[in-house]
């Protein structure tokens, strides 16, 4: 299972990567895996604001529709546009080039986990 | 799913787990829903050829001379004019207008037939058709067996357009000989089976009914002919773009199956079991299909709405792999299911546009 130790994650299986004040965020490696094919992204919209553990995208594989909840609070300042065309990315890349959003990080989610509590997660789901 | 359920596994559990497929709950079985991937596997079967493992299904044999005075009695289709040979699409009715289950029945030898059901309506059928042997409404007790065969079948689904080229240089008959609803005993791979030029994906293709030992040795053999192993997510892919319902979303023991396109399978000049149920029933809805132009993917639940009112709900939905578009099977009120019009679907509190179709996707 990839689960990269410079992110944190939420249970609900979203990764988080903080530089500065911005957060980039995006599903893991193992959600990608649960999902199968991803063939749709519905992305938030530019300067949209977030709030932590709310819905703000919806990753949609042939089976099934997952909702994305932010693991941070703030402005949304760019969307994965390439998604659009290319919703496979995620599957192909899921920590590189399958990312969603960026957000300028007011707040982060109290629900925050190391990568080795997510593995626990992501290990009693498999 | 409760840790403390016990799941079934096929006898192709082992071979699934090695193969690294990824395992699901079904019906109470523990199933493969892909291995490389859903899309793939899918197209694998549109293109070239696929296999599924199916043993999760019932099989019923009823023996006897009044086999088939039983069976037409118990199910809606016409066995009058199925000969020995031959398979056919029936249904079970229940008493109250709707259906314990749609089946497939099979003639293999004079007064011997075999009866394929839903892997999760397995136990609830036999029950039904045992209970419908004894009941009253028979004017004296049938001479037919009937047994629960589940347990002694395998079952593989080898479909696509390269199935026949595939698997005839290992068959002991002539396979472009080989009829659709044909069924016949065959030696495949040196192992005796039974083999049936049917299955649920809209493409050609045979099931071969064989047992539990000899599966995986098939299997085996079908895989190092380069036939795609697939999941039941492509297999319900397949069977939607196809437009076969499968029950629990298109027919349930409430749902009226005179509404679907499936109704030419109740055949109203015979007498059976339900029938007057079925005909007292007022037909408000129709099964239609839906197709999306642009984005969108319909899923099951989601409400179907004509001018801002609601009209119905989608009881199938899915991205097409062939078409690359949203596709839905949807019960609508009768006066909106208009071929050509356009309906729309709530998908999370927007309103899509989707063309009335057909429930058939495919264009063969």
């Amino acid at each position: 299972m990839n689960i990269p130790q410079n992110l944190q994650y939420l249970k609900s299986h979203e990764w988080v990567h903080l530089e500065g004040d911005t957060a980039t965020v995006g599903i893991s490696d193992f959600a990608q895996e649960q999902l199968g094919d991803v063939v749709y992204v519905e992305l938030p919209k530019v300067g949209q604001i977030a709030s932590s553990d709310e819905t703000l995208a919806v990753v949609e594989s042939v089976k099934t529709a997952s909702d994305i909840y932010s693991p941070v609070s703030g402005e949304v300042i760019e969307v994965n546009a390439s998604l659009e065309g290319s919703p496979e990315q995620i599957n192909e890349s899921p920590y590189e080039l399958g990312w969603l959003f960026k957000v300028r990080v007011t707040g982060l989610s109290s629900e925050l986990l190391d990568p080795s509590s997510y593995h626990l997660v992501a290990e009693a789901e498999a | 799913m409760t840790a403390h359920t016990e799941l079934k596994r096929t006898p192709l559990y082992e071979k699934h787990r090695s193969s690294k497929a990824r395992m699901v709950e079904f019906g109470g079985w523990d199933m493969p829903v892909q291995y490389q991937g859903l899309i793939a596997e899918h197209l694998a079967v549109r293109q070239a050829v696929g296999v599924f493992d199916v043993s999760h299904m019932g099989q019923f044999i009823f023996t006897g001379p009044d086999a088939l005075t039983f069976l037409q009695f118990a199910t809606s289709n016409s066995l009058a004019k199925l000969p020995i040979g031959r398979a056919q699409y029936n249904m079970l009715p229940n008493s109250s207008g709707g259906l314990v289950d749609d089946i497939y029945i099979y003639h293999l030898e004079s007064e011997k037939y075999l009866m394929v059901v839903n892997a999760s309506n397995i136990d609830k059928d036999f029950t039904h058709l045992k209970n419908l042997l004894i009941s009253k409404e028979l004017p004296e007790p049938f001479k037919v067996a009937l047994e629960n065969k589940s347990d002694d079948y395998a079952l593989l689904a080898v479909q696509g357009p390269h199935t026949r080229a595939v698997l005839d240089p290992f068959c002991s008959v002539d396979l472009n000989a080989v009829k659709k609803n044909d069924v016949l005993p065959a030696t495949l791979f040196d192992l005796e089976v039974l083999l049936a030029c049917t299955g649920y994906t809209g493409e050609d293709g045979f099931e071969i009914f064989c047992t539990p030992e000899q599966a995986p040795i098939i299997w085996d053999h079908l895989l190092e002919q380069n036939i795609t192993p697939c999941g039941l997510g492509s297999r319900d892919t397949l069977r939607l773009e196809a437009g076969f319902p499968l029950y629990g979303h298109e027919f349930s023991e409430t749902l009226n199956p005179l509404e679907t396109h499936m109704a030419w399978a109740i055949k109203m000049h015979k007498s059976f079991f339900g029938k007057e149920a079925l005909v007292s029933l007022e037909i408000k809805h129709k099964l239609i299909g839906l197709k999306l132009g642009g984005k969108g993917i319909p899923r099951e639940g989601y409400e179907v709405y004509c001018g801002g009112k609601k009209v119905g709900y989608i009881s199938s939905g899915t991205m097409s792999p062939s078409l690359k578009c949203g596709i839905a099977m949807a019960f609508v009120e009768k006066d909106v299911a208009i071929l050509g019009s356009s309906l729309q679907i709530k998908i999370r509190e927007q309103m899509f546009d989707a063309r009335v179709v057909e429930p058939v996707f495919l264009e063969k």
